[in-house]
């Protein structure tokens, strides 16, 4: 059987940036809550803070690692794969990612050091300055290649000659008209992904009496995070879904499911739509939401996909995903309220909100996936929107030589994966090393101080 | 003023890969000899290298992204005609900068497949940037002729990388590692310099183009700087090394200092042979270049971050200078 070097290509692509976008979107969030941990131990003297940073800087680092060995992959792979995108749309591509690169990866990468193992060698103020630098950085890196991708969607401020991507205005290049809001949405997506890791971490912590009572701070400092930014994120999504709607219509039909043009356009909650027939079978729908949602009017009108045949993207993929996405948002927003009014009320400690919090660790995975896929698999076929057609850019290998290296990545990235979802579970079932090393230390003492005291009986 | 931009990002791709292959070829030279050492000494080679390997790996993204900034046709290029060492490539610095990670928080059952895969990842990272090398410098053209070349190389480069990672071993690390660090360099020194001797000679041999290039008066007087200060480089490194007086009294920068020497010559004799193009034979540096537009927008960002870049490199060296202490995160 003969594949596609193009198809492969493309799912070696998606398979790269899905496995290497898990390890950003924790490490991102993750940094501004240990920056929160080292600045209420600066204030405060609480040594509970200080065990949260260091028991969290260890998953960081390891976090981190990752993203950075699996993003060197992401420079070189438009290079080895899609030639054909940076030889035309180089000239405004290239820089965005040069700019993260000179102001965001060098940054992180060097005070990293200092904030993992630093602590000894400088003064407390230069250590907190490296953990705010790095967390500043991994957001500067967000910055950049989100507008490099809002561009992609939403390209404005470019002139074309001989074919080639010119630049017109770097102002409206960065700033074009989707960046604000996937920006927001990435941003705010990475903290929720980052407090239900963090929540559900200490759940396991607390259900497995590895630590004290401190464990409960860190628990609480996620749901509080994720009971504010749960229902930030669905208001900037519907947001970013206005846009988009302005944007990429063909994207917003083939996530409803909308064959034809309509006003009032009911929204499907769920069914199987068949692009053969054009049509969604089983489809359970609500009349006139989609309309109301989208355009905030009982009446609206929303172009279908038929307005669009041949070119817009695949329908079911966008579906499902969307819905995925979508599902998980609302689960994130009910669990952290339910377990926000537990804790409030002081009833927290009981096996259904751990185990709750437990399942949903890595629940963000899901759902920054998912989004993800909405976005980009609904730019297709384009890889610049209404420019430039992915499949222009590819480059010529052959099917088995493509398939060679997606088999090796795949069997790579489960293998790491695995481990590090043993690792998380590992740690997190052992105190953190400074609880020991301080415990240790206090025992240490006090039978220093017992046998000083047995010293002295036997002298009386 | 405008058509000298392209040559200076040519300059700052070649800067930043050569800086590459030092910081992160001493790393990756303590990762191909960590099977070579007792447990404990593992543990201090991992410290040595703990609070910098991420940022040296940062200097091959920013190579090759200002390959792609700056000359977009040529990067497109290079990377189609490399595509099978550079994903492995890739694959083995994933699988050593993971290992890294986890071999300090995985169970401690795995932490000896852990030490394997980073030394294994990194003998085999070095060794396709090393044929990566000897492809690019043969005008990505494969003979047989030419593919030997290439093998030659990247059986060498591995072996300045562990002449790298002696050097920095013996500014960091103490007690019995130390003393190995000598053996190991004394081993490696030797393979090293014949086979930067043979690859010296077997380039104009194989390469027509380049040998008009050396071999033309005055060309060919102007260029003997480059082999002379090589050879005293290497000098250099052979007469600290069999002197241990002289480590011991603190000259083993000398090492790294001679060895810095020697890959700064066959850059600057890398660039010589392949100015005007940017790719052997296939593409000068003017006809690849991206608008200037675009060019005069990252020529400002690199004017502002490199120097910045640089400084706060040079503080976090200062931070953790001195021989390796034990890694703790507190």
């Amino acid at each position: 059987m003969e594949f596609d070097p193009f198809l492969l290509s493309r799912i070696q692509f998606a398979a790269n940036i899905s496995f290497h976008i898990l390890f950003p979107t924790i490490s991102i969030g993750l940094c501004w809550i240990l920056l929160f941990f080292r600045t209420r131990y600066t204030l405060s003297g609480d040594k509970e803070w200080e065990f949260a940073y260091y028991f969290w800087v260890r998953i960081f680092a390891l976090t981190f690692a990752i993203g950075v060995v699996t993003g060197i992959t992401m420079s070189f792979q438009f290079g080895t794969n899609w030639p054909g995108f940076m030889e035309r749309a180089g000239n405004i591509a290239g820089p965005l990612l040069g700019y993260e690169v000179l102001t965001a990866f060098f940054l992180e990468a060097s005070f990293l050091g200092i904030m993992l193992f630093g602590k000894d060698r400088v003064s407390n103020r230069v250590h907190l300055l490296a953990t705010s630098l790095v967390a500043v950085g991994t957001t500067f890196s967000a910055f950049w290649i989100l507008s490099l991708n809002s561009w992609m969607q939403t390209p404005t401020g470019y002139t074309i000659e001989n074919g080639v991507m010119m630049v017109g205005s770097w102002w409206e290049i960065i700033f074009n008209p989707s960046f604000p809001y996937r920006l927001a949405h990435m941003v705010i997506a990475s903290l929720l992904t980052s407090a239900f890791v963090v929540a559900g971490v200490s759940a396991y912590r607390i259900s497995k009496n590895v630590d004290g009572p401190g464990t409960w701070k860190v628990l609480r400092t996620g749901i509080c995070m994720a009971a504010i930014l749960a229902p930030l994120q669905i208001f900037v999504g519907d947001l970013h879904g206005l846009n988009t709607l302005e944007h990429q219509p063909a994207k917003i039909a083939a996530i409803e499911a909308i064959w034809e043009t309509e006003s009032g356009a009911a929204l499907s909650l769920f069914g199987l739509p068949s692009e053969a027939d054009r049509t969604t079978h089983f489809n359970i729908e609500l009349p006139r939401m989609a309309s109301l949602i989208l355009t905030h009017d009982l009446n609206g009108e929303l172009q279908g996909l038929n307005e669009f045949e041949g070119e817009h993207p695949p329908v079911s993929p966008l579906y499902w995903s969307f819905r995925i996405m979508v599902g998980i948002g609302f689960m994130m927003l009910f669990v952290s309220w339910f377990v926000a009014y537990r804790l409030w009320r002081g009833t927290a400690n009981t096996g259904l909100v751990l185990r709750v919090l437990t399942l949903m660790t890595y629940s963000g995975w899901v759902a920054v996936l998912a989004g993800w896929y909405v976005t980009e698999i609904g730019r297709q076929p384009w890889i610049v929107y209404g420019v430039m057609k992915t499949a222009e850019v590819v480059a010529e290998h052959s099917s088995g030589m493509v398939l060679s290296t997606l088999i090796a990545y795949l069997l790579l990235y489960a293998f790491l994966l695995v481990f590090y979802l043993l690792t998380i579970r590992y740690m997190a079932s052992h105190p953190s090393r400074s609880k020991t090393s301080l415990e240790q230390r206090a025992q240490d003492n006090q039978s220093q101080e017992s046998q000083a005291d047995n010293a002295q009986i036997e002298g009386n | 003023m405008e058509q000298y931009l392209p040559l200076f990002f040519v300059g700052v791709i070649g800067f930043s890969l050569l800086t590459y292959i030092i910081l992160d070829g001493y790393d990756l030279g303590v990762g191909i000899l960590l099977s070579l050492a007792q447990d404990d000494e593992k543990d201090q080679m991992i410290a040595s290298i703990g609070p910098f390997w991420d940022a040296n790996e940062t200097w091959i993204v920013f190579g090759v992204g200002v390959l792609l900034i700056a000359f977009p046709a040529a990067y497109g290029l290079v990377l189609t005609s490399l595509y099978i060492p550079a994903t492995i490539m890739l694959i083995a610095l994933v699988l050593r900068g993971v290992s890294f990670d986890f071999r300090a928080k995985a169970r401690t059952q795995y932490r000896a497949m852990w030490n394997h895969l980073f030394a294994f990842g990194s003998v085999v990272a070095a060794s396709s940037q090393g044929w990566m090398l000897g492809a690019y410098v043969m005008g990505l053209e494969s003979t047989a002729l030419r593919n030997t070349f290439a093998l030659g190389i990247a059986v060498t480069l591995p072996a300045l990388y562990v002449m790298l990672g002696c050097a920095w071993l013996l500014i960091k690390a103490s007690g019995s590692l130390y003393a190995k660090a000598i053996t190991w360099a004394r081993w490696t020194v030797l393979p090293m310099g014949l086979g930067i001797f043979l690859i010296s000679i077997a380039t104009p041999m194989v390469s027509d183009v380049i040998a008009d290039k050396w071999f033309s008066l005055p060309a060919a007087i102007g260029l003997l700087p480059i082999p002379i200060s090589t050879m005293l480089a290497y000098a250099v490194i052979v007469w600290v090394l069999w002197h241990e007086s002289l480590l011991e009294q603190g000259f083993a920068w000398l090492i790294f200092v001679g060895l810095v020497v020697i890959c700064l010559m066959s850059a600057l004799g890398l660039a010589y042979s392949i100015y005007p193009d940017i790719v052997i034979n296939k593409m000068t540096i003017w006809e690849t270049a991206a608008s200037t537009a675009s060019l005069k927008f990252t020529f400002y960002g690199v004017a502002l971050t490199l120097p910045m870049i640089l400084i706060y490199t040079v503080f976090i060296y200062r931070v953790f200078s001195g021989k390796a202490t034990k890694l703790s995160y507190e």
